[in-house]
């Protein structure tokens, strides 16, 4: 059975019937005034997962990460972690810590002195705090810096500082808001893999609050997309990424191309559509097939799209189209094509050759073509 | 990228010139040999001894000092209540009639918070003197701390205090572990300017203070009816350079402060 | 538990004191205003007891009245007094503004260097005493005065001006008394400036002055306010700089209210004095801590 995306999974307890969630929200509902940020949502998070709630701004994830700290309290609906309750209890008595995105170092402590904070409130003895602090500033590689303070230490160290600080006290979930927002392109790419890591090292739960789709899709094992305080899909990377349910999730993450037309026919495993291009043959997604003549999106990546010259042969589908803007980024090539409908097409091309001969150009007539099985058909 | 043009640099010096010049020339004529304060007749210190000699301005300095001292400290702790009360609480029954009594006596003429003041002792047979000036500057030098609190309180980041919360600190504490340490300054400046004002205000004082509580406002204006005299001069340069000299001193513990921050 | 404890003292305990030590005096003044002088410590009646039934609390309830405020009503004394307040008041905001504007631009337009040192020097006149600073102008505008003697000696005059115990000195010893606390709030305010909205007013065709009056003028407005209403409303109820620098002729609420408590010790035209006052000032009072309480919330 064919599965999606290019990587076997070996982690994935959603899919055990006998694994019992560690985090669970349900039917948890959160309004400001009029406002409501968060609507009847319910979701499960595996012990050991890393877990993002990816979203644009204002769609309710810090929220709902808020609530999980204790900062917020659910207007409807109960949090429950490992089992136990979490109504009224307040965030400095939950067994968990979050890893704020402004880092919110404490300016007239030390970074020791920080670190340190959170295991002299539980009472830990001076000798056992002193060997713990020591322990994670190794872990983040800062032990020179034990005695600086916030302001002498730049943001990838604060960064640093910050992680360090919550997981000191080894809590069993982490909860991390934006935690790579303020760090340039370089750092956060080494931060991610130093992230996934630390996670697999300490044997943790984290839990990731993130609007960049490519921080998601990275380090997480599975992605929650947010919309306007519900969740619109859960799944694992790949299946958020080749298995949208919607065209709002699909259009979330990466590029994608939507095609609209009216259902045609459809057996267990396709569904072909009649648009502005002609007819198109996609993936069906789910079990239900579609009815004839509903509305329905055909989408597809750009990676997924075969260009030629000439008309291909022996596909299940083919458009015909102009160049109408080329893009040229090093590793690959984005090509705009003009379809004769009047739609405009992403095609990607992954530039394997160092040298190629009679390249594409402008306003050129190019087919693209793709199989049955590469793009698929929506109903929302 | 600001530049100063010359109008600026002018008006800057202007400004400043007005302000101090005046008092340049106090200092000038509290050494004054001869008991005008307008002809300068030669140097001399002996306004400075008689000064020295004159029991009842030594005693009301005292006066001043303690009030200022105590007044200065007891509303600096309700002025900071008042202002934490009205950042963090952003609803509460009377917050209206609350933020307007913090904020009127900033603006309120002395001789009416003086008058009304004098009038509730009267009326609760409040005997006047040390306690009822005292009570007085607690209460309008509050309002200015509570100002200059507040205006820190807002601009601070409460993902701090949260933060303390999130690793085990229950509200009070992470207020007391992390928010106040980090406004300090500005409690500080708060206390520095309520002392200020009480060791400064002469209204206030006349209307509620009683016999034997004679602050040194209270002198200085009832000799300056009597007329001009160098050694009042000299009572006033002492009192400048006291604050002088620690608005230097604070200026030079910022600026170390700041340069071994950035040095290392 | 506790913490709703804690929460609520925090609120309850500043808010006492306001209550008992600057909301219920006033109560009492308007009492006062409405009894009538009497000789006696204290010098008013009617006096009420804890003894008194509610008869005799209901009989003295009747005896005050609003004669006091009649009297004020009548006499041009208290009218001109305020109206004279008023203009004093009126006239020197506006000059403090011409000295005190430029001042705070200056020091706003300063290189990042010189900047804290100038506003510790314009916050250091503060520090020191304010009776002290205005005494000092005594000696400045007197007759023999070192203003005169300058003024005579470049020949500028040929008689020294009479300038101490008018109300010239009283405009200036406002001025100058009042001077920081109109250039802290425009100073703070043009100091958050961005000094790219300038730029791009003049790359849109504003000559300097024209980008100054459009975009720098017009966000200093908050700030410029704020100063004015701190010199005015306190200005209008001033006694120590009229006492010190006026004269007999220079009539100010302030003064009048003094004379009518401490040497006619009639307490109940004070009272009526006062409470008319702050009936004048209500308007700009309460302006005021909108301005204050708009400006807070817009940093939050």
């Amino acid at each position: 059975m064919p599965s999606l995306g290019s990587i076997r999974l070996s982690f994935a307890p959603w899919n055990d019937p006998a694994a019992k969630p560690y985090i669970s929200f349900k039917n948890v509902s959160k309004r400001f005034g009029d406002f409501t940020a968060v609507d009847n949502l319910s979701l499960d998070v595996y012990e050991r997962e890393f877990f993002s709630l990816l979203g644009p701004s204002g769609c309710g994830k810090t929220t709902l990460l808020r609530m999980l700290a204790g900062f917020e309290e659910p207007t409807e609906g109960e949090i429950f972690l490992d089992g136990q309750s979490l109504k009224g209890v307040p965030p400095h008595k939950r067994p968990v810590n979050m890893m704020f995105q402004s880092y919110a170092l404490f300016p007239h402590m030390s970074v020791a002195d920080n670190i340190a904070f959170g295991l002299k409130q539980d009472g830990m003895e001076k000798s056992a705090r002193d060997e713990r602090v020591a322990q994670m500033l190794k872990l983040v590689k800062l032990e020179e810096f034990a005695k600086r303070k916030p302001d002498q230490l730049s943001g990838g160290q604060r960064q640093r500082v910050a992680l360090a600080r919550a997981v000191a006290k080894r809590p069993k979930l982490l909860l991390l808001d934006e935690p790579l927002g303020a760090l340039d392109k370089k750092l956060r790419e080494e931060t991610q893999f130093e992230l996934m890591d630390l996670q697999q090292q300490l044997g943790l739960t984290f839990m990731i609050v993130t609007h960049d789709q490519e921080e998601a899709m990275t380090m997480s094992d599975r992605i929650a997309v947010m919309d306007k305080g519900i969740i619109a899909q859960i799944g694992t990377p790949a299946e958020i990424y080749e298995a949208p349910n919607s065209r709002y999730v699909a259009d979330f993450i990466g590029s994608v191309n939507i095609l609209e037309g009216k259902v045609v026919s459809a057996d267990d495993a396709h569904v072909t559509i009649n648009g502005g291009d002609g007819q198109i043959v996609g993936a069906l997604r789910g079990s239900k097939a579609p009815a004839e003549g509903e509305t329905a999106w055909f989408a597809i990546r750009p990676e997924k799209m075969s260009v030629s010259r000439s008309k291909p042969e022996n596909v299940d589908n083919a458009v015909e189209g102009e160049v109408w803007d080329i893009a040229y980024l090093g590793d690959m090539t984005i090509i705009n094509v003009k379809l004769d409908s009047g739609n405009v097409v992403q095609a990607s091309m992954i530039n394997r050759s160092r040298l190629v001969e009679d390249p594409i150009g402008y306003e050129e007539r190019i087919w693209l073509s793709f199989t049955a099985d590469s793009g698929l058909v929506l109903e929302r | 990228m600001r530049r100063w043009s010359w109008f600026n640099i002018t008006s800057v010096m202007v400004g400043f010139t007005f302000l101090y010049l005046p008092i340049v020339l106090l200092v000038i004529f509290s050494f004054n040999e001869s008991r005008l304060v307008t002809v300068w007749a030669g140097f001399s210190t002996k306004w400075y001894g008689e000064l020295f000699q004159n029991q009842s301005i030594l005693d009301a300095a005292w006066v001043t000092i303690r009030v200022a001292l105590i007044s200065a400290s007891v509303a600096t702790v309700l002025g900071t209540l008042a202002a934490v009360a009205l950042v963090r609480f952003p609803r509460f029954n009377g917050r209206t009639i609350f933020t307007g009594m913090v904020y009127a006596p900033l603006v309120m003429p002395e001789v009416i918070t003086g008058l009304s003041l004098l009038l509730l002792f009267v009326a609760i047979n409040f005997a006047r003197g040390f306690w009822t000036v005292t009570l007085a500057h607690i209460t309008f030098s509050l309002c200015f701390v509570a100002v200059v609190v507040q205006s820190r309180l807002v601009s601070f980041d409460k993902s701090l205090e949260e933060a303390a919360q999130d690793l085990g600190c229950p509200p009070f504490q992470a207020f007391m572990k992390v928010t106040l340490p980090v406004i300090f300054p500005a409690v500080i400046s708060g206390w520095m300017l309520a002392f200020t004002l009480s060791l400064d205000d002469l209204v206030i004082a006349s209307f509620t203070s009683g016999p034997g509580a004679t602050t040194l406002p209270m002198k200085i204006y009832s000799q300056v009816r009597l007329g001009v005299t160098p050694e009042i001069n000299a009572v006033c340069t002492i009192l400048i350079a006291i604050v002088t000299t620690g608005v230097l001193i604070a200026t030079i513990l910022n600026k170390r402060r700041a340069m071994q921050k950035s040095r290392s | 538990m506790l913490r709703a404890i804690t929460n609520r003292l925090v609120i309850i305990i500043p808010y006492l004191w306001l209550l008992f030590f600057f909301l219920l005096p006033f109560l009492i003044v308007l009492r006062i205003a409405l009894s009538d002088l009497e000789y006696g410590a204290p010098p008013y009646t009617p006096q009420f007891s804890l003894a008194d039934g509610w008869n005799t609390i209901w009989e003295k309830l009747g005896q005050l009245d609003f004669e006091n405020f009649g009297f004020l009503a009548g006499d041009s004394l208290y009218i001109n007094s305020y109206l004279s307040s008023l203009q004093i008041a009126f006239f020197s905001t506006i000059l403090t503004l011409l000295v005190g504007f430029p001042l705070a631009y200056g020091m706003a337009r300063a290189p990042d260097g010189i900047r804290p040192t100038l506003l510790m020097l314009v916050i250091l006149p503060f520090w020191t005493s304010f009776l002290i600073r205005v005494y000092a102008w005594i000696g400045i505008l007197k007759q023999e005065g070192l203003l005169n003697q300058l003024l005579l000696w470049l020949g500028v005059i040929d008689t020294p001006l009479e300038i101490l115990s008018t109300n010239k000195a009283v405009y200036i010893g406002i001025v100058y008394s009042y001077l920081p606390f109109m250039v802290l709030p425009i100073y703070s305010t043009l100091e958050k400036m961005d000094e790219s909205l300038v730029e791009a007013a003049r790359d849109l065709g504003c000559t300097r002055i024209g980008a100054f009056w459009k975009v720098t003028a017009r966000l200093a407005v908050p700030g410029i306010l704020a100063g004015c209403l701190l010199v005015f409303i306190p200005a209008v109820g001033e006694f120590v700089i009229p006492d010190l620098l006026g004269g007999s002729s220079t009539l100010m609420i302030g003064k009048t209210l003094w004379i009518e408590f401490f040497n006619n010790s009639d307490w109940t035209v004070a009272s009526a004095i006062a409470i008319v006052l702050l009936i004048v000032l209500v308007v700009p009072i309460v302006w005021f801590q909108n301005a204050q309480a708009r400006a807070t919330e817009a940093n939050r």
